[in-house]
């Protein structure tokens, strides 16, 4: 699969001054900035755009000269934009940072290995170096042959799960404690709300940091897109005609976030500042703090079906199987796996193929019709 | 008749026979409109059924795709009424895939 780029217009019309950009006040406008209403033209769009990030970046001391810094590159429109952005600002301000692109390969037939293809070009195209981390060697399993054995229905739980881990770890590898993600300001707004709409207070504060470390773990991440619109990236990726990835995951999308999308989306088009707006509230919003528990009566524990328990969430606890970064006894991923182990055929055949794109398999199960 | 090229990005190509860019006989009309586009859409290039909600939402473009007119935003160029033209580049793009 090659990239074809959008076609550029032939037809030039006679600007009207009403249609003139309201910044420049000299070329045509062509975008209407959700954040502001303001009718800009394509040069003062990508200058704004870049700016903001840019503010983005110094305003919080994202990076630091001389820092190694992995861009978490999935071929889509966001880390796309992410990585073309990053380098350019790099280059323009002078960070002094050093950018490599990490994919992680979850073993998805005819979903990753397209969008792999997409971040091999990219390397290419913005010179940067590119690694990329599988699941199959970090946990000997892939997408495809964990949704043969657990079912399509909780494969966003596994790869979720898997894909936080397998980034750290590719950044550990790569001796890079810091790693960027192209989240941007719809997701956030989205993640915001999802948290409001489930009662999840806990990650309602957490969920509008623009840096997220724990204490114990050596590596930080953090999202420069934060303030920016899923509009402007995606309309920017069309204007500068970047070549990204646009398909979604074969396997079932969450259903909860796409309530919660289309819910923001109906919003957006009421008021297209309500995304900004509500990064705004999440960011002031302060929980009161919770009352002491009150103590001399032996403490409950809550013991899992695995035989693990619950120690209340501490800081820098690591996982006693695999030395990630947990706060049970044994991590997630430890977990997860621990139940696939139990589950994975005891023979496997020579050259079999069958587990390979799976996740397409099913869909054309779904849609035939007797 | 006005012939305009439409171009189907982000994803949107699927439920178009996987084919990007179209060109296009529109001739409903002697000044036929983008609204004259979309229903054209609607009722001839849009193969199965089922696709059509992941193009229309109450009776027009669903929020989370972009429409540009001659890479304008069709808020700008007056949406719906906006008079095609020979030669007129129509893009939609969806916004709502993965990241």
């Amino acid at each position: 699969m090659s990239f074809v780029p959008p076609s550029d217009p032939v037809n030039k019309k006679q600007v009207k001054v009403s249609q003139l950009c309201e910044l420049c006040r000299c070329r045509k406008a062509i975008i209407r900035r959700p954040k502001n209403l303001q009718k800009i033209c394509k040069s003062c769009f990508f200058h704004v755009f870049e700016t903001e990030i840019h503010n983005t970046i110094v305003n919080n001391n994202l990076f630091y000269r001389g820092e190694k810094v992995a861009i978490g590159a999935s071929g889509g429109k966001d880390s796309t934009v992410l990585a073309y952005v990053l380098k350019l600002l790099n280059d323009r301000y002078d960070y002094g940072i050093e950018l490599v692109l990490l994919s992680i390969d979850e073993g998805i037939v005819g979903y990753r290995d397209d969008s792999l293809a997409t971040v091999k070009r990219n390397q290419v195209q913005y010179g940067l170096p590119l690694e990329i981390i599988s699941y199959r060697e970090l946990y000997d399993w892939t997408m495809d042959e964990i949704v043969a054995c657990a079912g399509v229905r909780s494969s966003c739980t596994y790869c979720g799960v898997f894909r936080r881990q397998a980034l750290d770890r590719g950044s550990s590898k790569l001796g890079i404690s810091h790693v960027v993600t192209g989240h941007n300001a719809d997701d956030m707004a989205e993640t915001v709300l999802m948290n409001i709409l489930r009662g999840d207070v806990a990650r309602l504060e957490k969920s509008t940091a623009i840096i997220t470390q724990s204490s114990g773990s050596p590596i930080k991440r953090s999202k420069p897109f934060k303030y920016s619109y899923q509009k402007e990236i995606v309309l920017y990726a069309h204007y500068k005609k970047l070549d990204y990835f646009s398909t979604e995951c074969s396997y079932a999308p969450e259903a909860f976030r796409g309530t919660a999308r289309e819910l923001m989306k109906n919003l957006e088009m009421v008021r297209p500042s309500c995304i900004i707006d509500i990064i705004h509230s999440g960011e002031n919003l302060v929980l009161k703090p919770k009352k002491p528990k009150r103590t001399g009566t032996p403490k409950q524990m809550e013991v899992r079906t695995d035989g693990s328990v619950s120690l209340g969430f501490v800081d820098g606890n690591k996982c006693e199987k695999c030395g990630y970064l947990s706060s049970n006894r044994i991590c997630k991923a430890c977990m997860l796996l621990e139940g696939l182990e139990n589950n994975r055929a005891k023979v496997t055949l020579d050259n079999d193929t069958s587990t390979q794109g799976t996740a397409r398999l099913t869909r054309t199960l779904e849609s035939l019709k007797f | 008749m006005v012939t305009v090229k439409v171009e189907f990005l982000g994803g949107l190509d699927v439920i178009f026979d996987k084919q990007r860019i179209h060109m296009v006989n529109v001739d409903s009309s002697e000044t036929p409109t983008v609204k004259d586009l979309i229903d054209y859409i609607v009722k001839n290039m849009i193969r199965n059924p089922n696709d059509v909600d992941v193009f229309i939402e109450n009776g027009t473009i669903r929020p989370g795709i972009l429409t540009l007119i001659n890479d304008t935003d069709w808020e700008l160029e007056g949406g719906e009424e906006y008079e095609l033209e020979d030669g007129d580049v129509i893009s939609f793009t969806s916004t709502l895939h993965g990241g």
